[in-house]
């Protein structure tokens, strides 16, 4: 059976240079990058080598990348650590409606110990207005989190406006990047962020492997206490080969984002372009231009996302959902729920994010499939047998 | 997979799919913002599940549980189908994964809300005919009664008429099964 993979969001697969530049640090190479022997030193050359590649990927310097171990690590070593470092100053923060779980759950752990925060809404294609950020910015505000762009319903977010707002307000602001870096150009710089966020899997590096860019001069507290490693401020032994390959896949990536963009958006558009003409009352999520060029998310009406979840992956095509049964805490999507989609939409979600080896035959193979799945499913549904009665009055 | 190989037949293969348009009792659960919605038709012949329809928003496990309630009950007697608990569904289907453990309680309740649907309608030709008969039933059992005073001969419950509503009610009970008012202990 022919096997569609179009769940980027989740992982991408592992770049074939990505691993052969990880596998000597899984044998021979295995030194301690702490350690001053030759061993060590050749690790930590390794460690150094792929900060500068990671640091070159998004235009910072190499001594503004501290390594993790994910995205969600990153984001709660920024939030948790740039918020203690500036609590004397002030115990609010601002963020969006639509951040990743690891931002809100970050921001929910900080209101425990006496932060307050406030929620700035998106609009119905997901995006943040920059001036709600700035009528939401108050004299005790010391952080602002607003996510680069959403995995979810792919809107890119105007954070280069809202860091102008962010600094006009002497206050610091981080992204969360991790479904933006490798995918489209992201410059530290340009966009004038004073964190940022990354993930290696989200650009066919390994898993278990993230990064924190901060500014330099930007305080932030240690995230885990123990050695010197990464500054001090976020002990325990390296994960080389991870930190290597990840390093590997930031290289791939500076040099191929143009084309690479370019091919995979082409595809995507045949989705986004293609699906609503076969099939009735489907409806994409997110912006239609200022999107990730990898991702078309939908809504299909009166069926739920787990059921053609599981269809398409006995047909060999696996996919993503928000829809409450698909998530383990069965809630549907706070970000479609943010934009204003009523719950039951919110459960026929669909997200497809298209990874590098996808072909236009994958995408004709999705359009063919799909819609006698929504077909089947929705003759099941009580919402689409109440809908067939109404239009017929 | 999530689920095991009886969850996924059902949800690929369900039986009973569909509407009843003439149904002897519907009954609907559940909500899209919780994630899943069913509503079950029934047709009912001789006190017997003769028909059963129907259809499900929701999740795998919401389908596979839909499909599977209908086909233990259809053919049973309306008491019989009204002990099939959750618990069962469950077990039937060779289990399900603890977060969609809710979605066995919608397939029972939904087949249950049919059938109690049927039964209040039946009640009321029941209702009907008994004040032509002058019979009374059983508030446990719908059994008939003869005589106000005394035990239930269908389900052996004793009853007494409540001072309150006329209505029988359990004897020894706190309260009146009908009107919640106190009843004076004995």
């Amino acid at each position: 059976m022919r096997q569609v993979y179009l769940d980027h969001i989740a992982a991408t697969p592992l770049d074939p240079q990505v691993l052969e530049a990880m596998l000597p640090f899984f044998r021979d190479k295995f030194g301690n990058p702490q350690s001053l022997h030759s061993a060590g030193q050749e690790a930590l050359i390794a460690l150094e080598e792929a900060r500068l590649r990671v640091a070159q990927l998004i235009g910072a310097e190499d001594s503004e990348v501290f390594f993790t171990s994910s995205g969600s690590e990153a984001n709660n070593f920024a939030l948790k650590g740039m918020a203690a470092a500036r609590r004397d100053k002030g115990r609010h923060l601002v963020l969006s409606a639509i951040e990743h779980q690891s931002i809100l759950h970050s921001v929910k752990s900080l209101e425990k110990s006496g932060f307050s925060s406030t929620l700035v809404p998106v609009d119905k294609h997901g995006l943040v207005d920059p001036e709600a950020v700035r009528r939401a910015i108050q004299k005790e505000t010391v952080l602002v989190s607003v996510i680069l762009a959403s995995s979810e319903v792919g809107t890119v977010e105007p954070i280069a406006e809202i860091a102008r707002i962010c600094r006009a307000a002497g206050v610091p602001l981080h992204t969360d990047a991790v479904a933006a870096v490798g995918n489209i150009p992201v410059d530290v710089r340009e966009l004038g962020v004073d964190a940022l966020s990354l993930a290696a899997d989200q650009f066919y590096g390994p898993k278990g492997s993230g990064a924190l860019f901060v500014k330099k001069g930007v305080r932030i507290l240690p995230f885990i206490d123990g050695g010197i490693q990464e500054g001090g401020r976020r002990a325990g032994t390296e994960n080389v080969a991870g930190i290597v390959g990840m390093g590997k896949a930031a290289e791939i990536a500076r040099a191929e984002l143009p084309e690479r963009q370019v091919r995979i958006k082409t595809l995507r558009d045949r989705l986004i372009d293609r699906l609503p003409q076969k099939v009735d009352r489907v409806y994409l999520t997110g912006h239609r231009e200022r999107r990730l060029p990898h991702q078309a998310s939908f809504c299909v009406e009166f069926i739920e996302g787990e059921g053609m979840l599981l269809n398409l992956d006995m047909k060999g095509i696996s996919v993503s959902s928000g829809s409450a049964c698909t998530s383990r805490a069965l809630k549907a999507s706070h970000v479609l729920l943010a934009m204003g989609i009523d719950h039951a939409l919110a459960q026929g979600s669909l997200v497809f994010s298209l990874v590098e080896g996808n072909t236009a035959g994958d995408i004709d193979y999705l359009l063919e499939v799909l819609p006698p799945i929504i077909d089947r499913l929705r003759k099941m549904s009580p919402l689409y047998t109440k809908f067939l009665e109404e239009s017929q009055k | 997979m999530i689920y095991t190989d009886k969850v996924m037949d059902h949800f690929q293969n369900p039986r009973n799919v569909g509407v009843i348009k003439d149904a002897d009792g519907t009954g609907q659960v559940g909500n899209p913002v919780c994630g899943d919605m069913m509503t079950f038709y029934i047709k009912v012949k001789d006190d017997k599940l003769e028909d059963i329809k129907f259809q499900t928003f929701g999740c795998g496990a919401a389908i596979a549980v839909s499909s599977i309630v209908s086909e233990m009950a259809l053919g049973r007697t309306l008491d019989e189908a009204m002990k099939i608990t959750n618990e069962i569904v469950a077990e039937e289907l060779g289990g399900l994964p603890k977060n969609k453990l809710h979605c066995s309680n919608l397939g029972a309740d939904a087949l249950h809300a049919a059938i109690s649907d049927y039964r209040k309608k039946h009640a009321a030709e029941q209702a009907e005919v008994s004040q032509e008969a002058g019979k009374c039933y059983c508030p446990y059992c719908d059994g008939p009664i003869e005589g106000l005073e005394g035990a239930c001969a269908a389900c052996h419950v004793d009853l007494e008429e409540c001072p309150h509503c006329g209505n029988l009610t359990k004897k020894g009970e706190e309260k009146c099964a009908k009107c919640g008012a106190d009843l004076e202990p004995e």
